[in-house]
């Protein structure tokens, strides 16, 4: 409850006009503008590392769809699923700074600080288990069933001993069909075999290198986030942040696109 | 009462407001495209399955770009800048799988 003024006071739910615009209008447009330029060269940086990534799946499928059976694609599908309804509550922050309900956008941005803190506890998650497996690339990187794997022989073991309702190459690891995939006319390519283990690890660099910038991104967007709910709070904003806040909102809902390209990229090659 | 009122004059110029129902019914879509791509990539389609996979990637990141970005919405100016975007990558694309793809076809010395 506060009484409306008519100056342009936060309390009045109007935007300051600053002196080097005609009208709020321009004024907005300006600053929506200004970020979709930054998304643009942001496009531009992705497509960089998706255009590397087509190059080499073209060259290797056969390794890119091995590495890709490493990535679990429920759990990627659950951090999709939260990238999503983030983007909805932040869709609704914006909506409520539209609407002029200060209370609603506190609410849906700390909505959006919830899902995405959850996404990125997942996809920590997935990164321990990831690097547990030798699959983080560098010197330590192994490929699954190679004569350096320290499980190889134990996971034969258990092959052995298992169902087997699924034939040999089933269970085949990374290591003997890359093998496979490299034979020519029943001989080995050795040239091919070893640019196929190569592309292997490399897929694990593009995987790790595309989801860590996205990463980057979204503990940047959460930083954000939590700025934008105190300063929401203490009223800082001039209206209700209107332009701000939905600057805030493009950049967020990128994020969510960008990701929305790299699942079925990573983790659904079939 | 009177800041409704108020708000909704500070705001007549520059916004249009989309309803919550909106935003919800692109949401459900959203989430029924991601079951799709993910049952999808199960399905025996053979050589489809990037082609499935990216149509429904493109189809998601146009309704999220549309609008919860507002830019079904927006300005003239900001239409050309989104779409540019996606024009770029596709040049980018474009030009760099044509190159690739080709090398093998003509048997040019240092090519």
């Amino acid at each position: 409850m506060h009484t409306p003024s008519t100056t342009t006071s936060p309390e009045s739910g109007r935007q300051l006009l600053l002196h080097h615009f005609d009208d709020l209008e321009q004024q907005h447009l300006s600053s929506n503008l200004g970020m979709w330029f930054f998304l643009v060269s942001e496009v531009m940086f992705f497509s960089g590392l998706i255009a590397a990534y087509t190059v080499y799946r073209a060259w290797s499928p056969e390794a890119f769809h091995l590495a890709s059976r490493h990535m679990d694609k429920w759990l990627g599908f659950f951090n999709t699923w939260v990238l999503l309804t983030s983007s909805l509550t932040m869709a609704l922050a914006v909506r409520c700074s539209q609407v002029g309900d200060r209370r609603g956008i506190v609410r849906n941005l700390f909505l959006t600080l919830v899902f995405g803190t959850a996404f990125l506890g997942v996809k920590a998650t997935e990164y321990r288990t990831e690097i547990n497996h030798n699959l983080f690339p560098g010197k330590h990187f192994i490929v699954p069933g190679s004569p350096e794997d320290p499980h190889a022989h134990a996971a034969e073991g258990s092959h052995e001993g298992g169902e087997g309702h699924e034939g040999a190459a089933a269970h085949a690891s990374d290591y003997e069909r890359l093998r496979e995939a490299s034979t020519v006319d029943g001989k080995l390519d050795e040239e091919k075999f070893s640019r196929n283990k190569g592309h292997f690890q490399l897929m694990f660099v593009l995987y790790f290198f595309m989801t860590g910038v996205h990463a980057f991104h979204m503990i940047a967007g959460l930083a954000l986030v939590a700025l934008f709910i105190v300063l929401t709070q203490i009223k800082w904003f001039s209206g209700y942040g209107q332009t701000q806040i939905e600057v805030l909102g493009l950049y967020w809902h990128f994020v969510d696109v960008v990701w929305v390209f790299l699942y079925p990229l990573l983790y659904l090659i079939e | 009462m009177s800041e409704l009122h108020q708000s909704s004059e500070a705001h007549e110029q520059s916004h249009h407001v989309i309803a919550v129902k909106t935003y919800v019914m692109i949401y459900w879509v959203l989430m029924a495209l991601l079951l799709a791509t993910v049952l999808a990539s199960d399905m025996p389609l053979g050589g489809a399955h990037l082609l499935v996979a990216m149509t429904i990637a493109l189809i998601k990141a146009i309704l999220i770009v549309l609008f919860f970005m507002h830019v079904y919405y927006s300005a003239p100016l900001t239409w050309v800048t989104a779409v540019g975007s996606f024009l770029w990558v596709g040049l980018l694309l474009g030009f760099l799988l044509s190159d690739y793809f080709t090398r093998g076809w003509l048997h040019i010395l240092g090519k």
